[in-house]
């Protein structure tokens, strides 16, 4: 494997991780707020608060070490994305100040404010929306170099239905992935209220999910032939992903093994998401920037590995730590502890 | 706004105001964690409840500041990009292995924190619980490590070769340490330290003063103090260190800090004072020798001067004043810790006298102005670089529009966010005051021991 390959490897691993836990942690924001507004927060709010409080930090950090990470490896994206992301990614920096901080304003500042749970349920849907336009910008058609200025086209960017279905996609998506997984910690809990309601979002929200997946599938045929077509050679990865939605969903219909069905929603979209990714290469920018050509000199890529692999060593069991103690200790979780 | 719209200019003002306000969370996220511990551990050594409560107040403060930390240190993480594309280009290939690992040591830090602020009571063992703050400290101490050194990097940019524009034969390791790093890691993490303490040591102040006469505040006064006391010490040795570096390194820094134009021998050191039309330096306090001596330890040391260096590739001279009010409160900081440690030493003195306790509490706010004004100083009196004498501000910066909308976006932002969290705070801990604390937990009737 080349050093480009397991560097892009490193960080699209990292952004997976983002997806699911931020998709988590945006979602449950959103419920928070919508069970707020229909008075029946009575029911959620705790297992809500309970898996959030000690993890909301740690989410952040993942989409840190991404883009962190992503100049470390490949520093040319810096000055391709960098100029060209100004606006969306100061948009990005705001709802994610906003959100970050009103929830630790909110939470520990033992206050309950209407503006700080709007703020807080807002955020939680424009955020993935924000950054979903990365992507969507990736592709290509977005962004032209002229006379060595990159600039973005806002007028292609707003104007185009890829754009606004990978947006919707976002949405529909955290919001499954959310409420599938708060499913799960709520039937650990033995909380049956919230259990109830929680399946109701995720069976609600299952088939949007899947049904913008296809569609944004199909609108990338128009938008990026080239793209469209890598994914097409692969396309028993998107049957995974199809065939885990599947099965998720049944359990949860059936009311049986959620811990099993969020773990199959995790293949889910992991199977998509490596499945875009691959296809997407050598591409980080279409039809500017490969891999290959905005890749660091080797003894950064050696150095950067290096620091990876002693980090996971450190992350690994002090993130096993954490999940021990706050999700899969039942006693926490149901709240006894 | 009054000039004509200048991509370069909005850059570095909208750089210098999240990273202004950045620093002060930055700085209270590196030396809080520190003092947490040290309260834990004497709450568990001396077996005194009240130290636990206060490593359990400041640990719940602290998280409130930790979140606007979090928030605006991924603004400029993702700023420098946006503002700076081509020097971030440059830096990924030369300097981005610190930066990856900067992001790990807040991972580690963010997980550990995650798990200390639940579990005060879960286990039996008071230690198990002190043991968790251990990798918050390291963390936090690793973060300011990793960043300082991109920031000496770009005082003494090493490790690589340029030819034409391209970077080749990259060290990483080189890059990191290079020549400014070890002076500028220790300086910044012993003035986190003590602007941590003092901060922590004005709030006891301030209660003191306002008449709250409970052994719990003496007691805090004493610890921060007593922490304050070491580590301005400490600053003002490494202080002393990072005047021989720049004398060594960047002399133009050094002689525009102290508006030293005449290469020299016994060079004064000059105080304040104002620079007339012709450079000459008026009304300054002149103490002789100084400058000589803060540059190479001996009065005969020379002192390469400002009319020495092209003029064009010069700092803006008022950066004396800020290297003036960055040093005069590291001193002020020493004196009041070190005479209020003293005081509390003598049996028979008052260490809580009403002037020594104001002089703590204007303390704390100007320990922060003197760490802003220590990272303007250096990061101004690196003008016109970026990478010393490698890339200028201006061509590392973006050539973006709109960098003007962005800046009064982030003014309003910046400013929201920091009332809200000075209210929250405030609300937290009058709505919770430690006297009442104190009785739900049912330590009042503790001992009442003089602190020491």
């Amino acid at each position: 494997m080349s050093y480009e390959i397991l560097g892009i490897t490193v960080l699209w691993i990292f952004l997976y991780g983002y997806l699911i836990v931020a998709s988590v942690d945006f979602g449950a924001g959103f419920f928070s707020y919508y069970t707020k507004r229909t008075k029946q927060n009575h029911i959620t709010h705790n297992i809500i608060q309970r898996y959030l409080s000690p993890v909301w930090e740690v989410t952040n950090v993942f989409l840190v070490f991404f883009f962190i990470g992503i100049v470390g490896f490949f520093p040319d994206t810096a000055y391709y994305y960098g100029t060209a992301l100004l606006i969306p990614g100061s948009v990005a920096i705001i709802l994610l100040a906003i959100r970050g901080s009103y929830y630790a304003f909110a939470t520990y500042g033992a206050k309950e404010s209407p503006l700080y749970n709007f703020l807080y349920g807002a955020t939680g849907l424009l955020i993935p929306s924000s950054l979903s336009t990365v992507l969507t910008i990736s592709e290509g058609g977005y962004v032209v170099v002229e006379d060595g200025n990159v600039r973005l086209l806002y007028g292609e960017l707003f104007g185009s239905l890829y754009s606004w279905g990978v947006v919707v996609l976002a949405i529909v998506s955290v919001l499954f992935i959310s409420a599938s997984f708060l499913t799960y910690y709520s039937s650990r809990a033995k909380d049956e209220g919230a259990l109830k309601l929680l399946r109701k979002y995720a069976l609600t929200w299952s088939l949007p999910a899947i049904g913008m997946g296809i569609i944004v599938f199909f609108l990338l045929g128009k938008r990026n032939p080239l793209h469209y077509q890598n994914m097409v050679d692969i396309w028993w990865v998107f049957g995974i992903s199809f065939i885990a939605f599947i099965i998720a969903t049944y359990l949860i219909w059936k009311r049986r093994n959620y811990g099993t069905a969020f773990i199959l929603v995790m293949i889910q979209y992991f199977a998509a998401f490596f499945g875009y990714g691959a296809a997407h290469l050598p591409y980080l920018l279409y039809p500017y920037l490969t891999i290959y050509d905005g890749f660091t000199n080797e003894s950064m890529a050696l150095a950067l590995v290096i620091a990876f692999i002693a980090g996971l060593l450190l992350l690994i069991p002090s993130l096993y730590l954490l999940m021990r103690t706050f999700l899969f200790d039942a006693d926490y979780v149901q709240g006894k502890k | 706004m009054f000039f004509e719209y200048d991509p370069v200019i909005y850059s570095r003002i909208l750089t210098g105001l999240t990273l202004g306000f950045h620093v002060i969370f930055a700085t209270i996220g590196v030396g809080i964690p520190l003092m947490i511990a040290i309260a834990e551990w004497m709450g568990i050594k001396r077996n005194d409840p009240h130290y636990t409560l206060m490593a359990r107040r400041w640990a719940r403060g602290f998280v409130v500041t930790v979140a606007v930390g979090v928030v605006t240190g991924t603004a400029i993480g993702l700023q420098l990009s946006l503002l700076w594309p081509n020097f971030m280009q440059a830096a990924g290939h030369t300097i981005g292995l610190p930066m990856f690992m900067e992001t790990f040591a807040f991972f580690f830090e963010a997980i550990f924190l995650g798990i200390y602020l639940y579990t005060w009571d879960r286990w039996k063992s008071k230690m198990k619980h002190f043991l968790l703050v251990i990798p918050i400290v390291i963390g936090a101490t690793a973060s300011a490590f990793f960043i300082t050194s991109v920031n000496s990097f770009m005082n003494f940019p090493q490790g690589f070769t340029m030819i034409d524009g391209i970077l080749t034969d990259v060290s990483p390791l080189a890059a990191m340490f290079n020549p400014a790093t070890p002076t500028k890691i220790s300086h910044v993490i012993i003035t986190c330290y003590l602007t941590s303490a003092f901060i922590l040591g004005a709030i006891a102040a301030y209660k003191l003063l306002k008449g709250n006469n409970h052994i719990y505040y003496k007691k805090a006064l004493h610890l921060t103090m007593v922490s304050a006391a070491v580590f301005a010490i400490g600053t003002a040795i490494i202080g002393d260190l990072s005047g021989k570096y720049l004398h060594e390194y960047q002399p133009e820094k050094l002689a525009a800090a102290e508006w030293h134009f005449e290469t020299e021998s016994e060079a004064p050191l000059i105080l304040g004072g104002i620079l007339t039309d012709d450079n000459e330096v008026r009304y300054a306090l002149k103490i002789p020798f100084a400058l000589s001596i803060l540059a190479g330890g001996t009065p005969d040391t020379i002192v390469i001067g400002l009319n020495d260096f092209p003029a064009e590739e010069l700092p803006p001279l008022w950066i004396h004043y800020a290297f003036d009010l960055m040093v005069f409160i590291g001193m002020y900081l020493a004196f009041v810790s070190v005479l209020f440690v003293f005081m509390n030493w003598k049996k028979n003195w008052n260490a809580f006298n009403r002037p020594l306790l104001w002089s703590v509490l204007a303390g704390g706010p100007l320990a922060m102005l003197a760490i802003e004004a220590g990272w303007f100083f250096t990061e101004v009196g690196r003008q016109p670089w970026i990478l010393n004498q490698v890339m200028t501000v201006a061509e590392g910066a973006t050539t973006s529009q709109h960098v003007d909308i962005m800046l009064y976006v982030f003014i309003i932002l910046y400013a929201v966010l920091g009332i809200t969290c000075v209210r929250v705070l405030s609300r937290m801990f009058k709505n919770n005051p430690v006297e009442r604390e104190l009785e739900k937990r049912g330590l009042t009737h503790t001992d009442d021991r003089k602190a020491n």
